[in-house]
Order: C-alpha cells, then structure tokens, then sequence
C-alpha cells in the first residue's frame, strides 16, 4: 500500500577497498555534481536567501521606504506589549492544539470505521477525505454561510428545523465562539486527510496479530490499545508532525473566514504578519513575528519528532 | 481483520453513513442554493432545489473570469511540476549516492527548508520579485513553487533512492553509457511510483495555494483560482446563489480529478509522508 515501504532495504555500494586504479572507477560512479546544482541554486534564491535577510531585517525598523537602521530588540519588545500580536500567539496555539486532537481524534475513528468490513467502505473513503484536495480559501467561504447568523441559514436552520432553535449562534460574529468555529471548518476539512494516513498505517498491521490476539481472549478494546496502537506509533508521528505545522502557520482560512476577527478574536501569527507587513508597512515588525513563528515551528517539530521516533522504536 | 458482516459490522455500517451525511451537509447547502435563484435563497435556503436554475452558473463563470483563472492556475500548476520533477530527481540522486560529509550536509540543508515557514522570507522575496519586474507574471509563480517545494521533493526523492540498488545505474556506466544517459535512460523510470507521489502532492499544493499568487498575481490577468474566487465572493458577498455557483465551478475541476483518479491520490497522500 505505501509507496516507499521498501525503505530498510539498502543496498549500499560496498565500500572500494582495492588499489588506486579500482577506486578512481568507484568515485567516477558518483554522479556529477551539476546533478544537483539547478536545485541548488533556485532552492538558495527562492528560501536560503531571502529566509536568512529575514533575519537579519527582523532586528531593523524597515518600513519599506527609505532605509532602514538597526534597532536592536526592539521589535521583539513592541511585541511583548502589542495585545493583538500576543492574542494571536495564544490563538494560533489553541487553534493548533484543538485542530492536533480533534482532528487526528476524528481522523483514527473515520480510518477505524472504514478499515472494517463495511460495504460502503470505498465510497466512504473518497467522501471523507475529499475536502482535502478543495482550496481552504474555498471551504472558509462555504463554511462563512454554513455559519450565517441568519436564523433561518446554514447551521442555525439546520438546528430550528430540528428544535433546537435555542443553540443558535452568531458563530463567526461572538468573538468567544469564533476561534472554535474557524478550528471546525478546519477539522472537517483535514479529518479525512488524518484518516487516510491512519489507514495506510492499519493497513500494515498483519491480520495474524490480530487473530492470534482474539484466540487469547482479548475483546476489541484490548486488542485495539495492544495490538494496533502501537503499530500505529509511524501513522501518529506523520499526522501529528503534520497537524501541528499546519495549525501553527494557518493562514488563509482564517484570512478568508474572519480576517482575524471579531476584534483580534481569531488573529494569529501568520495573519498579523501579512497585516503588519502589507497594511501598516511596518515590514520589519512584519519579519520579527515571523521569525518567532519559525522558532516556534522549529522548535515544536524537532521535540515532537526526538519523543515520537523514540516511541516508534519502542513499539 | 476477518470478521464477517454480522449484526456488529451492519451496525457499524449504519455509523459510518449517518456520519457521512452529516458531514456532507455543507456540500448540499452549497449545491441547493447555487440551483436557485435570489427569491428562493431569501425565503428556503435551504430546502431541496424544486426549480433548479443554471442562471447563478453562467452569470458566474463570466463575471468571476474563472476561464481566464483556470488557464493561469493550470499553466503555472504544470510548469512547476516538470520543474520540480526534473530538478528535484536529478538533485536527490547526487544527494542519494554521494555518501559523504558534502552530500550529507547538502541533504540537510534542503531537509531545512521543510521547516522554515516561508513567511520569514516572505517580504524579502516579494521585494526580490518586484525589483526583477515579475509581479503578475507566470515566470515569478513558477520560480516561486519550484524552489518552496524543492525541500520536500529532494526529501521524498532521496529516501526512495536510497532504498533502490545502485547496480542498474553501474551496469549502464559500465556499458559505457554517460551519467546523464544512465539516470534518465535507467534510473529515472525506476522512480515512478515516488514520482507520481511527488506529483500528486505538489499538484494539490500549487493548485489551492493563495497567500503567495495573492501577494504576486492579485489584480493582474494571470490570477489564479483561488486569488479570483477570493475577489469574486468580495465583490458579490451579499448574492449566496452567485457566490455558490462560483465555488463550485472552481472546485470542480479538481473534484473531478481526484474522483477520477482517487485511488493514487490517497495512495499519493498516504504513501509520501512516511519518510
């Protein structure tokens, strides 16, 4: 099922050991190095070196005309004391803890259900995870009417027409319900893309492990939490690693929903970036949140990664 | 699992499609009220479209030029794949095969660029393109998407070059062919599987990219889907039955395809990660 499950499978070149005539030979095996050079070069121009002046502009006070001179820290200080940019880092973060839970939560119960002997199991599959492949601005602009105040549009009338007329919300518009509004839409369109990677992992688990698992007397619970969840340990690493990235820099959905309201009730960091950069032209302001944000990325990616493998491992 | 379809398994069943139906939901609210017509979105949004009317339709698709946005959005989704393909395969197999401290270290310098969110370039980048004269044109977007998704092509690439023997290659060196004629003639249709991944993945990617085709093509001709729909459902917000007409025929040209092709884009999403 998975393309590059062959992976341990190295056959490495034997190390050249004979006389001078034999290793000239082996190293000529070697391709040359304009292979990699294109790739080299436009990778360099297009993140190398315009991520690395970022840096280096995040330290200066550039507004994008004229010059610009270094200030030091000071951009990292306005940042402690801008209320909408220390709302967006709260709100990125509990947007992506949300989205990390639910999300994969969904997506391992989806892939549970499907993977079983059901007869709509392929036709499943496809609905499922057909959002995924649909533009996110695309899917916020849906979800913008599926939460239309209106009493009587989207969800609202969905909940009159079944008596529960008193749920109604302005889901976008009440700034303490928005942020979990704009982390449904996004649940409902990646929870599919969850699933499918938790099948792929199902899919490796052998049917003997399970079957001898019932011949001991393990009910399913048991043979789930000791037979396939470990087994799981890859499938969780991808989606966890996966979802985390995405929520952290999650831009348009929330850009195309809310634009970061009600107030800054739905901000985050990649929002407040764009706005600092091209509304208020505060460019070096701008690439400081954004440095930050690619800490925060790093930073949240290498940990996850170091427990998760060592898990696999263990598994 | 062997289980055989009894009670459980049809319970499950039943689940399963309540859950798919719910979750469908806003797909019908979507395709109910692009039928109709202002009158009846106004009064029944929601009901079953009794009247259906394609009006929304082609008002739609002249007054959102989604023909103009669906040829942009496939010329630069094209180019930079064989791009990306090309430039990508030939660097991870230098990378691949030269096991020393230089291709090491170049391995991990691109595995970076996966990490690194591209907002910290972001603003130098479009001052780069800008001063080069590229804003608004197809050459800037395609350099754009080959280099922000060379990081994670060169590292699907490698991982499964890695895993393949290089005595196909040796023997065609030893037959007397060129580096050159050795990958392309040899190696590179060994690489179909992963190369159909890459594909797969990048395609959905450059397709329903938005924040970089915003920042570079808003307002220009060469607009692509997404970045016209985003001015579209601005300029007729308060019209659902327009607006929902547009989304839907911008959403279904990749609809179609993935329906077409379903079973390698899942295999695509779900195979490529595992790295």
């Amino acid at each position: 099922m998975t393309l590059i499950e062959d992976e341990p499978i190295t056959l490495a070149t034997p190390a050249p050991v004979a006389a001078g005539g034999r290793r000239r030979r082996l190293r000529s095996r070697m391709p040359p190095w304009w292979f990699v050079a294109p790739a080299l070069v436009v990778y360099g121009l297009v993140v190398l070196y315009p991520s690395i002046s970022g840096m280096v502009y995040a330290f200066t006070d550039w507004s994008g005309l004229g010059g610009k001179s270094f200030n030091g820290l000071a951009n990292f200080r306005q940042l402690a004391h801008d209320d909408a940019a220390r709302g967006s880092v709260r709100n990125t973060v509990l947007l992506t803890v949300t989205i990390l839970f639910v999300q994969n939560g969904v997506g391992l119960l989806l892939a549970l259900g499907v993977h079983a002997l059901i007869k709509s199991r392929a036709l499943l599959r496809v609905i499922f995870f057909a959002p995924a492949v649909v533009s996110p601005v695309m899917v916020a602009f849906l979800w913008k009417y599926i939460y239309d105040p209106a009493p009587d549009a989207g969800l609202n009338g969905i909940l009159g027409a079944v008596g529960l007329g008193s749920w109604r919300q302005d889901w976008l518009g009440d700034p303490s319900i928005a942020l979990w509004s704009v982390a449904f839409m996004v649940i409902w369109q990646y929870a599919g893309y969850s699933m499918v990677i938790f099948l792929a992992g199902l899919e490796g688990v052998p049917p003997e492990l399970q079957e001898a698992a019932k011949i001991d007397g393990a009910g399913t619970f048991r043979r789930f939490r000791y037979v396939t969840w470990p087994l799981l340990a890859p499938a969780l690493t991808v989606n966890l690693m996966l979802s985390t990235i995405g929520g952290l820099k999650i831009f348009d959905q929330v850009y195309a929903a809310t634009n970061g309201g009600p107030g800054y009730a739905t901000e985050t960091l990649s929002t407040i970036i764009f706005k600092q950069a091209f509304v208020y032209g505060k460019l070096g302001y701008s690439t400081a949140i954004a440095l930050v944000l690619a800490l925060f990325v790093a930073a949240v990616s290498l940990v996850q990664l170091y427990y998760l493998r060592r898990r696999e491992v263990t598994a | 699992m062997r289980l055989r379809y009894g009670f459980r398994t049809f319970l499950l069943e039943l689940v399963m499609i309540a859950a798919a139906v719910a979750f469908l939901f806003p797909v019908y609210a979507l395709v109910a009220m692009s039928l109709k017509d202002k009158q009846q979105v106004a009064s029944s949004p929601l009901s079953f479209p009794t009247h259906p009317t394609t009006r929304n339709y082609s008002a739609a698709w002249s007054s959102a030029s989604l023909g103009d946005a669906l040829l942009n959005s496939t010329v630069i989704t094209a180019v930079s794949l064989i791009a990306l393909v090309a430039l990508g395969s030939f660097a991870a197999y230098f990378l691949a095969r030269c096991q020393n401290r230089l291709g090491y270290g170049l391995y991990v310098l691109f595995l970076l660029g996966i990490i690194l969110p591209f907002q910290l370039g972001m603003i130098p980048l479009f001052r780069f393109v800008d001063d080069l004269g590229l804003l608004g044109s197809y050459q800037g977007m395609i350099v754009f998407y080959t280099g922000i998704q060379l990081p994670f092509t060169v590292f699907l690439y490698t991982g499964f070059i890695r895993a393949l023997p290089s005595d196909y290659a040796n023997a065609a060196l030893i037959d007397g062919a060129g580096h050159l004629q050795a990958f392309t003639k040899v190696v590179f249709p060994l690489l179909r599987p992963i190369t159909g991944t890459v594909v797969i993945l990048n395609a959905v990617f450059i397709w329903n990219d938005f924040l970089t085709p915003l920042l570079y093509l808003g307002g220009s001709s060469k607009e692509t889907v997404p970045v016209r729909v985003f001015a579209f459902v601005g300029q007729y917000v308060s019209d659902n039955g327009l607006v929902f007409a547009g989304l839907v025929l911008a959403a279904l040209p990749i609809i179609v395809i993935f329906l077409l092709l379903q079973r390698y884009v899942i295999k695509g999403f779900a195979g490529g990660l595992k790295g």
